[in-house]
């Protein structure tokens, strides 16, 4: 089952501030979006729940509800698809089982291509796809992983606008199950994907209602629109 | 398309013309000063000497090219070799280095004659040289591969769980073949030094001693044939050497159950 996280803490490196004492609590199978500008440490957050954070030091704790280790149950996805230019995409989807010495599921992995929309480039190299086929693979790649909390980490963001939002239903529809924490600077995405959202500024973390529907939004419904406006101007700084 | 062609005729035209007229110059230099033959023999010498003593330079240059090949392997293997045991253990890091940094500090070169004491006037001292002489430069350069494979694969491998042997095995050393590649390329090119050193140190045989035996007659011509067949040798064995890196780079690691198996580490 995906649990719940639990984040209370905050982040250093030698005496500069990556961000100051926060609290952050993320709903089990949902997604909570953590919105911010550039630079302030939402993505050090997010990888520190992943356990790759080596140079920041970190004070406080980081928990799931049901008191067992985090980092062995995380998949990850970042902005850049980090997909292994030698291997074709089936083997980028199984790369995980071969790290770890283990046989992958071969019908699996075929059903998860499928279900992203690569079936017929299952042979190709990632030097013949396009971006948004290379971050499905990305997807994919997570998918396979069976990880019940997923870390993204901007993703979507350097997707043109057709591809990226056909990458966030996709997204929303694949790990509906999972915890999902989305890091993003975009509100839009923020406004579609979030069961619950954070905003993120230098000052520390502010929770927003999300849009009265439930996610995943249509980008033109009209709570959408206004959910994105009232993010931008939060994210200015102008009062609730 | 029709301008690449024209573009790569051209090269090729201005190459043959360059050459025919170095090749113009010489033969007129040595016509004009009067140069002895024995100190510099024309090029039209040198061809008649090649075409004369071919049986000869053909022997001889299978001899260095057997030194030549089997230094180039064995140098190859054990440079590639020392760079995945020094990438994979820190210890063997810090062990080993210093060690290998400080034995650049002895040039080859004078190890030539202790060489041929220990392995005698064979095969065996020349391909010590030429495998001695590729080691490091093989070494460092697929070393430097491993060391700098992007950190953000490295973080995905272990976000994965991924042992390290598995780490090493399918991200660094894939992503180390271009560097692996660069250093094979070099070693093509310094083998063939290496065996013609270990040939004049001491040996009856190779290219190298065919040089010393026409320089102790006064045979320039034989010893410029002998150049030019070295030379023309290095060349090809760089350009099967490139051929085979690209292949390398291009053909990397597949996993062992997909369709195509390719090389599998």
């Amino acid at each position: 089952m995906a649990p719940a996280l639990q984040i209370t803490g905050s982040a250093a490196v030698g005496a500069t501030t990556i961000f100051p004492p926060l609290r952050l609590e993320i709903a089990a199978g949902r997604w909570t979006v953590l919105l911010g500008p550039s630079g302030v440490g939402k993505s050090t957050l997010l990888r520190l729940v992943a356990g790759v954070e080596t140079t920041i030091a970190f004070t406080g704790t980081i928990t799931a509800d049901d008191g067992s280790a985090i980092a062995p149950r995380v998949a990850m996805m970042a902005q850049s698809d980090l997909l292994l230019p030698w291997l074709d995409v089936f083997d980028n989807v199984t790369l995980g089982a071969r790290l770890r010495n283990e046989m992958p599921d071969r019908a699996r992995a075929r059903a998860i291509v499928e279900r992203v929309g690569l079936t017929p480039h299952m042979d190709r190299k990632p030097g013949t796809l396009s971006g948004g086929q290379r971050q499905r693979v990305a997807l994919a790649r997570t998918l396979m992983e069976a990880r019940p909390i997923i870390l993204l980490d901007e993703p979507f963001s350097a997707l043109d606008a057709r591809a990226r939002a056909a990458m966030q239903e996709l997204a929303a529809d694949v790990l509906s199950d999972r915890t999902v924490l989305l890091v993003t600077h975009d509100c839009a995405e923020a406004a579609r994907l979030g069961d619950a959202i954070f905003i993120m500024t230098e000052k520390g973390m502010d929770a927003v209602a999300p849009p009265a529907t439930a996610p995943i939004r249509d980008f033109d419904a009209s709570e959408v629109l206004d959910a994105q406006g009232a993010l931008l101007a939060r994210m200015r700084g102008a009062p609730v | 398309m029709k301008a690449a062609r024209q573009g790569a005729l051209s090269t090729t035209l201005r190459l043959a013309g360059v050459t025919v007229l170095m090749l113009g110059l010489w033969q007129a230099l040595v016509a004009l000063t009067d140069t002895p033959a024995f100190i510099l023999p024309g090029p039209l010498r040198v061809v008649e000497a090649l075409w004369t003593h071919h049986a000869l330079i053909t022997h001889h240059a299978l001899v260095t090219m057997t030194e030549v090949l089997i230094g180039l392997v064995m140098g190859a293997s054990l440079g590639a070799a020392t760079a995945i045991v020094l990438a994979a253990s820190r210890g063997a890091r810090a062990l080993l280095r210093p060690v290998l940094v400080f034995s650049q500090a002895v040039p080859v070169f004078a190890l030539a004659p202790i060489l041929t004491l220990w392995f005698g006037y064979g095969l065996e001292s020349k391909i010590a040289m030429a495998l001695l002489i590729i080691y490091f430069p093989v070494t460092s350069a697929f070393f430097d591969g491993l060391m700098r494979t992007p950190g953000e694969w490295l973080e995905m491998a272990s976000v994965m769980g991924a042992t390290p042997a598995r780490v090493l095995t399918r991200i660094r050393i894939p992503a180390a073949l271009p560097a692996l590649a660069s250093g094979l390329r070099l070693a093509a090119v310094y083998a063939p030094i290496g065996a013609i050193i270990g040939e004049w140190v001491g040996a009856s045989q190779g290219l190298g001693y065919l040089m010393l035996f026409a320089n102790g007659r006064a045979m320039a011509d034989l010893m410029f044939a002998a150049l030019v067949v070295l030379a023309f040798l290095t060349l090809v064995l760089h350009a099967v050497v490139d051929k085979a890196a690209h292949w390398l780079v291009e053909h990397q690691t597949q996993s062992p159950d997909s369709k195509v198996r390719r090389i599998v580490f």
